[in-house]
């Protein structure tokens, strides 16, 4: 900065600088590359064009119209299984939007259990427990060499076939119901008690995320220290535990009854929703297990010697000084899997679950738009990597070490 | 550190570390065979000995980063058993300064410092960091605390942990061989911390390394081991100049050679 | 060191099964607890596996009917009935000793490259003569062999064959993909990214149903491609764009003192990247490239879905026949194993690849 004025002054006096001589055109590495990327992208410009008149040639000889005009019609095919009222008068709009939301609702609940059990999994496999790192490791070691897809036909294949009729259905809770329709669940009913409980669960969570801010400035003001998540756990449940208890504790549930053949009432989880729930989560937990145990591997011995020197216990240890370096190298790879998770959730078209894939493939059969059922998959699709993409990127520069 | 610490120091003739018939084993292979050390408050000692010889086990058995598994260990008058909180008090009073450093990569370098004066001290946040920042310019390093572990130089890295080290105000300083991971030129400016620690304060030491010099003019005894045992110890004139077994003069040939 | 220096017997490391156990499953309560835990499930579950799979299957009957009067377990006769078909598909009966054969020469191959003493530049003709070879074998047509179309290719010949050409076609192409990605000219990168992002964005399963449905809007009227091609191509573009991340992966974890050194020789970029940076570039990759050839190989599966023959669909296939019926467990576990055991080798394979880089890397 402070030689920038000598050097103004001395462009100001100075004789024009001479350029280094150049020699011919075509050695020249800049006019090769800008020649390069002409021919490829003369290359790629070819090849699309080439498609895209041959699908329009296609298309006119097969008399089909494109645009998404389509999607304001009426479906006509039913759907399964539904997160928001649809009936087969909607449009295709709206049975797009349900394959979409199916596909997002097996996602999240896949991605939250198979993170629960693929962590403790990989917890096992590090295990000083001989017996438990052994049958962790099988676990992963059988789960991960057999194709998911095969695994889906298994589990449906259970489900479906080995399980009794809804009459002999499995009881392994009070109200509870296995059978091949699925497993059918009481739901807790209507209630003034259940809001209120919902409400303090919420106030609780609050109170939870207030006390930690009021623990954290204490402690760094007079160093007295908290205990914060004893604290907060307790008041995330006993709050909505204790609003239930003055309610007068009721107990109304709407279970499901068998009437006929099948169960009325109640909640219900489809075979085919169960399968795919099941094999997904069995799958990608063993991947998780595998990047759990080597994130917390990845952080060097001497780190927990040194906290360990300095007098921390073993949980402070790991809660300030191991957990956030094993998650550095644990978060990229688990987004990657969460992503998987959802890309996966498509093979529910092999058993019957109504996906977005599925419905999209329907509505395609129907219309004959293929063209435009696939650019809708693949928007789907790339949102949600692109949103997870951003997210590790996010994630990426917020964390990343600072090196020299 | 003063007068007043010295005079009650000297007074208490208990010893501030003892060893006896220590026994420690890697499998069939015996690292430390009857090891017996007493070291008395105040005092300076340098191990030294070829590699493998045992030498970083026997401080790691001292604030119990290793266990032994015949024999007894008092820090401070505290016996070191399976207890855990015989342990965390022992390591309360002890530092250690580490050959790779081992500081916390993911913490600033005044995160690095005042993480054990508030979780293991409860030192308010404003207090830990006074306290933080007064050593951080005994090692001349002040103007590096927000910086990250990664963005210093391994000397400076290093002198940063001497510093996290001294910061929960220990009683007995434990080094492994702290200048062995250092290039050439920074090894002085460790050394210089550390003997600037050696004369300013009345902490014990002990010190595993091979820089001779260093040894001489701080030690107050040198402690020889080869094959996980002490073979010889002696104040460092009578250490150097007479050394009484052959393994102590071959060894010694070597390090002093060049 | 004399014996009389020891001090008490010291507890020698654990030799005996007690002191073995005390230390492996009962360290303290919690571990206790666990153990006991894991062994009532064991003491649970194994038995009735045991009985189903073993001790209460059936190995010889006729059909399903005959097999649960014999006993109660596992109906293994309807692997003994089927297994010809769930391995070779529709393949005709009397020429199925040729997709046999098309099995052993893939795995020979396989085996063969798994060999360092034989990567050299001889694998890729062995590869080509390989395949080629299993052209011939498949189709026929030639040498006196009858021609099979390969709409009745099927079975464990049609997952291999799919998997490898899928890797060996798109293995290239992920190169020159991985290359272009890091090339100092923006419109080569930008085409680099948008194709391997495109495809890796997008589930495999949507993939295969743009090859099934976009393919015949794509091409020119008249140029038709059977099924088993369609699916080949998407097996290609999806191979390529993985293979491309890992090649890119080490192509970046080599350090910038490569480059220079070569560009100080003078090399031209090919030159630069033939001789210098591919060779080690691929060679740190070749635990990822395993493993992406275990995901292709277990991604063959979703063929099914496509309606062609592989070891999946020809498992689901068994099934259909009425007089096995109810033998789907059984015909799902007979494939399980067989991909069970191919990708648990590759794996293993790939792990001690990644040893044995490792100390070659960081010697200590």
């Amino acid at each position: 900065m402070a030689a920038s004025p000598a050097k103004t002054g001395a462009q100001a006096t100075a004789a024009p600088i001479p350029r280094p001589p150049r020699g011919v055109f075509w050695n020249d590495p800049q006019v090769r590359g800008i020649f390069y990327q002409v021919v490829a992208l003369a290359l790629v410009g070819t090849l699309v064009w080439w498609l895209a008149s041959n699908t329009i040639d296609n298309l006119s000889s097969r008399h089909i119209a494109t645009g998404f005009g389509f999607l304001g019609r009426e479906a006509g095919f039913s759907i399964g299984e539904q997160t928001i009222a649809y009936s087969p008068a909607d449009s295709y709009f709206r049975a797009l939007l349900v394959g979409v939301l199916n596909t997002l609702l097996v996602a999240v609940i896949g991605i939250v259990m198979a993170t629960v059990i693929g962590t403790v999994i990989g917890i096992a496999r590090l295990s000083k427990n001989w017996l438990i790192a052994k049958l962790a490791s099988v676990y992963v070691e059988v789960v991960r060499n057999i194709p998911l897809l095969l695994q889906l036909f298994f589990w449906y294949t259970i489900i479906t076939e080995m399980l009794p009729a809804p009459r002999d259905s499995l009881n392994p809770l009070p109200g509870w119901f296995l059978s091949n329709r699925g497993l059918k669940f009481p739901i807790p009913a209507h209630e003034f008690a259940y809001d209120l409980a919902m409400v303090c669960f919420a106030l609780g969570l609050v109170l939870a995320i207030a006390i930690s801010h009021w623990a954290r400035k204490r402690r760094d003001a007079t160093g007295r220290h908290f205990p914060g998540a004893t604290v907060s756990a307790a008041l995330i449940v006993g709050l909505p535990v204790a609003a239930w208890l003055a309610c007068g504790a009721p107990l109304t549930f709407n279970a499901p009854l068998l009437k006929g053949f099948n169960f009325v009432g109640g909640g219900s989880l489809t075979p085919e929703f169960m399968a795919l729930l099941l094999g997904l989560v069995i799958y990608t937990a063993g991947f998780i297990a595998e990047i759990v145990r080597s994130g917390i591997q990845a952080v060097d011995k001497g780190q927990t010697e040194a906290s360990l020197a300095l007098g921390l216990t073993k949980g402070q240890t790991l809660r300030l000084i191991v957990m956030p370096q094993a998650l550095r190298v644990i978060v990229p790879p688990m987004t990657s899997q969460y992503l998987n998770i959802t890309k996966n959730s498509t093979l529910a078209v092999a058993i019957g679950y109504p996906d977005i894939v599925s419905v999209a493939n329907t509505t395609l059969n129907q219309t004959g738009q293929a063209i435009e059922g696939v650019a809708i998959i693949m928007a789907v699709f790339l949102t949600i990597s692109l949103a997870i993409a951003a997210f590790m990127n996010w994630y990426n520069s917020h964390i990343a070490l600072v090196e020299r | 550190m003063s007068e007043a610490n010295m005079s009650a120091t000297s007074s208490d003739s208990a010893p501030m570390i003892l060893l006896e018939h220590v026994n420690k084993w890697y499998g069939h292979f015996h690292v430390l065979t009857d090891i017996d050390l007493t070291v008395a408050r105040a005092e300076r000692i340098v191990i030294c000995g070829p590699s493998g010889s045992g030498k970083s086990t026997l401080i790691r058995c001292i604030n119990r980063l290793e266990e032994h598994q015949a024999g007894r260990i008092v820090v401070d008058g505290v016996e070191l058993t399976n207890d855990v909180r015989k342990v965390d008090a022992v390591r309360r009073d002890v530092g250690m300064v580490f050959q790779h450093f081992n500081l916390f990569p993911h913490l600033t370098v005044m995160e690095n410092l005042t993480l054990a004066p508030i979780w293991v001290r409860k030192m308010p946040k404003a207090e830990a960091e006074a306290v933080a920042m007064k050593y951080l310019e005994r090692v001349h390093i002040p103007e590096q605390a927000g910086k990250y572990p990664g963005q210093l130089s391994g000397g400076q890295q290093q002198r940063v942990a001497i510093a996290r080290a001294l910061c929960i105000n220990p009683k007995i300083m434990l080094f492994d061989e702290p200048t062995s991971a250092l290039d050439p030129e920074m090894v002085k400016e460790v050394l210089d911390v550390m003997l600037k620690l050696a004369e300013e304060s009345n902490v014990t030491m002990i010190c595993v390394t091979h820089e001779m010099g260093f040894a001489r003019s701080v030690a107050d005894r040198i402690i020889f081991m080869d094959n996980g045992q002490i073979v010889e110890q002696n104040v460092p004139e009578e250490f150097f100049n007479h050394p009484q077994h052959e393994r102590t003069k071959l060894f010694l040939s070597q390090i002093l050679a060049h | 060191m004399s014996d009389a220096a020891l001090p008490a017997a010291m507890p020698k490391p654990a030799t005996n099964p007690l002191t073995w156990m005390r230390e492996h499953l009962f360290g303290n309560p919690f571990h206790v607890l666990l153990t006991v835990l894991v062994v009532w499930f064991l003491a649970m579950s194994l038995p009735a596996l045991l009985d189903w799979a073993l001790l209460h299957a059936v190995f010889h009957a006729k059909d399903v009917r005959e097999c649960q009067a014999i006993d109660t377990g596992a109906c293994w006769a309807f692997v003994g009935e089927k297994h010809r078909l769930i391995l070779f598909g529709l393949y005709p009966y009397d020429e199925q000793w040729r997709p046999l054969l098309v099995v052993i020469l893939l795995v020979a191959l396989v085996g063969v490259s798994c060999i360092r003493a034989f990567w050299n530049r001889w694998l890729v003709p062995l590869w080509l003569v390989g395949m080629a070879a299993v052209g011939v074998l498949m189709w026929g047509g030639v040498f006196g062999l009858s021609y099979v179309e390969n709409a009745r290719w099927g079975g464990l010949p049609l997952t291999m064959i799919l998997a490898f050409t899928g890797m060996a076609v798109g293995f290239p192409l992920g190169v020159l993909l991985a290359l272009g990605r890091r090339s100092e000219l923006p419109a080569i990168r930008a085409i680099s990214i948008v194709y391997i992002e495109l495809i890796r964005g997008v589930p495999a399963v949507s993939l295969l149903f743009m090859a099934s449905v976009m393919l015949p809007l794509l091409l020119p009227e008249g140029m038709n491609i059977d099924k088993l091609l369609r699916a080949q191509i998407a097996l290609i573009l999806y191979a390529s764009a993985y293979l491309a991340e890992v090649v890119r992966g080490g192509l970046q974890s080599l350090p910038k003192g490569q480059y220079e050194a070569a560009d100080a020789l003078g090399l031209t970029y090919w030159q630069k990247q033939r001789l210098i940076i591919l060779p080690q570039a691929l060679s740190i990759s070749i635990p990822s490239l395993v493993n992406t050839l275990i995901t292709v190989f277990k991604d063959t599966s979703l063929v099914v879905i496509i309606g062609l023959y592989d070891l999946m669909n020809a498992a689901k296939a068994a099934i259909v026949d009425p007089a096995w019926r109810g033998s789907a467990i059984e015909s799902y576990v007979f494939i399980a194993a067989i991909y069970f055991v191919f990708c648990f080798f590759m794996s293993k394979y790939s792990q001690s690849i990644e040893r044995r880089l490792d100390k070659e890397q960081h010697p200590s």
